[in-house]
């Protein structure tokens, strides 16, 4: 069997609306530095490095050669990995394999963009077919309101509920000195805001962001010496199951499903909603914090709503959902799901600030994009 | 320490050639339809894939969508490279070796005659600085030529006869795009592109796809049999600096520790290998890869190269399949020559068989002038 | 490979042009650089504190230690041609090339660095251009913060 990995570091910039300041190669030096700093390693202990963006948000052909200087790549192996929106978590299972095969010891995986350098909404609808669907129906937001649509059709879940959500991940957000919108809301202020399309209203939707995150994976052997609480990669799923958003099944999250089912098996966890300690989602919109819990199997189908309302998934309950404030509070695509990968890691290392959840064993990542695709990362405080 | 090997079990490629009229998920479903054939399995068998895609060539965002359900995506774990197919190997073979998978479909698609290659090679370089001078493939190739020229006063005949030799060969390969009888004369009158490089030079626009299947060696010793079998023997990569001026662009260095790592994994060394498909987009990156690879001296290669080394009847042929001068699908090539290997080893090269053939390198690059490059040696 | 029926398909090409404005950040290290270039016509490098190796454009980081660099030193800007190609009529291209073929690309070693600069070469027909060339910038009347404020690098008289 293949070696076990750890992640024994974690850097992010502080992302925002705009970073004036950075040139896309230093936003990756800021968040590669931290990483460093953070493992308390310098740049030669790396051996290998992968990254991952989306292309047409900056115009940048050949980006793993191009980002050279910000990642301390020179002379050393390196490849770039891109899936959209499950690009972050692309990366990070990619410098999992590397160290899991036993040819890598330490690899850097960064996740970076700078939303703020294009259009989002005209980069993203080249994602859909030109000729049958990019017309009618491309950009984040189509395919989000219309699965909520359903889900509210088919079990009486309410805007309100959604709001919830939305309010939780941004009030989460005020304790965390990364996040990109820190702003305390209300339900009701959610409920206020403008209509985008509906059900999804301003406060219920991601932003873009400029921002970066990279984190260290280490062999065990290494791990074990560079961290005194590394955080362990119990289990690695993919499913990019669908091409057309005509063939997605809307009410329910179906590549969700299989691969948290799968996620589970192998990490040997049966009951999810009291086995993890915390939970680092990609949410894109407060809608899919309601839908996708059954899709998570943290409760029957129809049944999130009550599992919301009931406040277990709040910081002070039982399984805490996005501490960090999650993706309706940041969002630089390209490192949108690493960051997830990375706030769990922090959470089992111990060094989450004002948003740690306490005594962490276990942590559960998820990736969201494309076409309704998932990906779904556990890790652990001990070993796998 | 490596737990097992992998093999290549079946490898899968359509006709290179420009102006395809299928579409990218056409062109993935028949490369890895093919190699699933080769293979002797289903798509059932495959239980993780790497797609290799670009989003620059494709004109999409998220440009591994198009390809997904035709790569049999469905119910499996997929990722996708962006860059060479040579590094995409390297990723199917490092998720077979983590113990999680143990058979990986790697399949790769481009379409050049859909984009402009002038426009999206300059996209490569660096919008704050570079990419204003309108620099490109060619332009800043032509930079690299002519260094390496000056550095060891290779001229431009023993340039020439890099062209001369892969047309040649592709005379023998069906899947090339372009088969030529050509000679010296013909190169050096073919107009001038960028000094000093010329239209025969250069490597063409190509559409094309190709696909191999990777088995962890407990699956490949279950699902084929000897015959199909080619091991995975060594591998590795390597990038140098990205600006052209951070550079000696006659210098191989990035080459030679990517070389050193696949030879080192491989426990053999240049003197072993029978045959070598190397990546040359231009004449004169045959012979500086050559040298990178250690085959022969820094600055030698032209002159071997004269004396009638490197070709079919030699000692160790290079680019017997016609090389990236006759057929270049970006990001497809590297899996293309690793393909070409495979058959080599199997002794289903046809007329262009190099007879004997045990041990065989694959030579992938990334980035403008060879930044990158990944290297593999596969055995029988 | 094309499944018989499609013979008969009539094709339809499918026109697309992706057309999505870019502001790319120039960042703090180029815009240092580049601010200088236009307000002063001067050419300026950074130096690695660790292995003193000096780089022009100024870098972020040091390419071998991954040090932060902060001490910039001005450069003479005179350099000699490392390597040049000629672009020709033929390969020219109105939508990508700023000047009309033929013209010369160099990789320009500056002198006071250890990195060259890629620019044009002008004031000299292409055929005298030689490697080993030495050249001096010429600047812009107009600057406006970028790399073509230099408009090309001439023969040293």
């Amino acid at each position: 069997m293949g070696t076990r990995v750890a992640i024994v570091g974690v850097g992010q910039t502080h992302h925002a609306s705009r970073r004036l300041d950075c040139s896309g190669v230093e936003i990756i030096a800021e968040a590669v530095t931290r990483a460093l700093d953070d493992a308390e390693m310098t740049m030669d202990q790396i051996d290998a490095f992968v990254i991952g963006n989306m292309d047409h948000f900056e115009n940048i052909n050949y980006v793993d050669m191009w980002a050279t200087d910000g990642l301390g790549s020179f002379l050393k192996p390196v490849f770039k990995v891109t899936t959209g929106g499950t690009t972050g978590t692309t990366v990070a299972a990619c410098a999992f394999y590397h160290v899991a095969s036993g040819l890598f010891n330490t690899v850097l995986a960064v996740g970076w963009e700078k939303n703020s350098e294009s259009d989002t909404q005209a980069a993203i609808a080249t994602c859909a077919n030109p000729i049958l669907e990019r017309d009618p129906f491309a950009g984040a937001i189509g395919p989000l309101a219309t699965e909520y649509s359903m889900y509210m059709k088919a079990y009486g879940a309410t805007e309100e509920d959604a709001a919830i959500v939305a309010a939780r991940d941004r009030n989460n957000a005020l304790l965390n000195p990364y996040a990109h919108n820190r702003m305390k809301v209300t339900v009701e202020d959610v409920m206020k805001s403008p209509m985008l399309s509906y059900p999804i209203k301003f406060l219920d939707m991601c932003p873009r962001s400029d921002g970066a995150c990279a984190v260290i994976f280490a062999a065990e052997h290494l791990a074990k010496k560079l961290c005194p609480k590394p955080a362990w990669i119990h289990a690695s799923v993919v499913r990019h199951d669908y091409t057309h958003f005509g063939d997605l099944e809307w009410q329910w999250m179906p590549t969700l499903e299989r691969a948290s089912a799968e996620a589970y098996k192998k990490a040997g966890i049966t009951k999810p909603l009291k086995e993890f300690d915390v939970a680092e989602l990609y949410l894109p919109a407060s809608t899919t914090g309601v839908k996708w819990m059954d899709s998570l199997w943290f409760c029957e189908k129809g049944e999130a709503p009550k599992l919301i309302r009931s406040g277990t998934t709040h910081m002070d309950g039982e399984l805490p959902i996005n501490p960090s404030g999650g993706v309706i509070s940041t969002n630089p695509i390209g490192a949108t799901a690493l960051i997830r990968v990375g706030e769990a890691a922090w959470q089992i290392m111990g060094k989450a600030g004002e948003r740690q959840v306490p005594n962490v064993k276990k942590a559960l990542a998820t990736g969201f994009g494309g076409c309704s695709w998932s990906d779904v990362m556990i890790l652990g405080a001990d070993l796998p | 320490m490596k737990v097992e090997r992998v093999a290549v079990i079946g490898v899968g490629q359509t006709k290179y050639e420009a102006g395809k009229r299928e579409t990218f998920s056409e062109l993935v479903f028949e490369a890895a339809t093919k190699a699933l054939k080769d293979a002797g399995i289903t798509i059932k068998e495959v239980d993780n894939i790497v797609s290799v895609s670009s989003d620059f060539w494709d004109g999409r965002t998220i440009s591994s969508m198009a390809v997904q359900d035709a790569a049999g995506a469905f119910g499996k774990d997929i990722t996708t490279v962006e860059g060479d197919g040579t590094f995409g190997a390297l990723y199917g073979m490092m998720r077979i070796l983590s113990g999680s998978f143990g058979v990986t479909l790697v399949v790769a698609h481009h379409k050049g005659s859909e984009s402009s290659m002038k426009g999206i090679t300059n996209t490569s370089f660096d919008p704050l600085v570079e990419r204003s001078l309108g620099l490109d493939a060619v332009t800043s190739a032509a930079l690299q030529a002519k260094r390496y020229m000056t550095a060891y006063g290779v001229t431009e005949e023993q340039l020439a006869l890099v062209s001369v030799k892969n047309h040649g060969n592709a005379m023998r390969n069906p899947l090339a795009q372009y088969p030529m009888e050509l000679t010296v004369e013909d190169v050096m009158n073919s107009p001038v592109l960028s000094s000093p490089l010329k239209k025969l030079d250069c490597s063409p626009v190509t559409d094309g796809a190709c696909a191999l299947v990777l088995a962890a060696e407990r699956e490949a010793k279950k699902l084929t049999t000897n015959k199909k079998r080619v091991w995975l023997m060594g591998v590795g990569h390597c990038t140098d600096a990205y600006r052209l001026g951070d550079r000696d662009l006659a210098d191989t260095r990035a080459l030679k520790d990517a070389a050193s790592r696949a030879y080192e994994m491989a426990g053999a060394g240049p003197e072993d290998i029978d045959l070598a498909e190397v990546y040359d987009a231009f004449t004169y990156m045959e012979l500086m890869w050559i040298e990178g690879l250690g085959f022969c001296e820094d600055g030698m290669a032209g002159e071997y190269m004269e004396r009638g080394m490197f070709g079919l009847g030699s000692k160790l042929p290079i680019n017997p399949s016609g090389g990236r001068l006759s057929a270049n699908p970006v990001q497809v090539a590297g899996l293309a020559e690793m393909a070409e290997c495979v058959i080599q080893l199997r002794g289903q090269a046809g007329k262009r068989q190099v007879k004997g053939a045990l041990v065989a390198l694959a030579h992938g690059i990334n980035g403008m002038c060879g930044q990158s490059h990944c290297v593999w040696i596969l055995g029988k | 490979m094309l499944a018989s029926w499609k013979e008969e398909v009539e094709e339809i090409i499918f026109p697309g042009k992706i057309s999505v404005p870019y502001f790319w950040t120039v960042g703090s290290t180029l815009s240092k650089w580049y601010a200088l270039i236009r307000d002063e016509c001067e050419i300026w490098a950074n130096r690695c504190p660790e292995c003193e190796m000096v780089f022009v454009p100024p870098k972020i980081k040091c390419i071998n230690c991954y040090k932060d660099l902060n001490e910039w030193i001005k450069l003479p800007g005179t350099g000699t041609i490392e390597t040049f190609t000629v672009v020709t009529e033929r390969f020219y291209d109105p939508k990508l090339h700023p000047r009309k073929a033929p013209f010369v690309y160099a990789v320009i070693k500056m002198d006071g660095a250890d990195t060259g600069l890629v620019h044009f070469v002008g004031g000299v027909s292409p055929e005298k251009v030689k490697v080993g060339m030495r050249v001096e910038p010429v600047f812009e009347k107009e600057r406006n913060g970028n790399i073509l404020d230099i408009k090309h690098f001439r023969p040293v008289s």
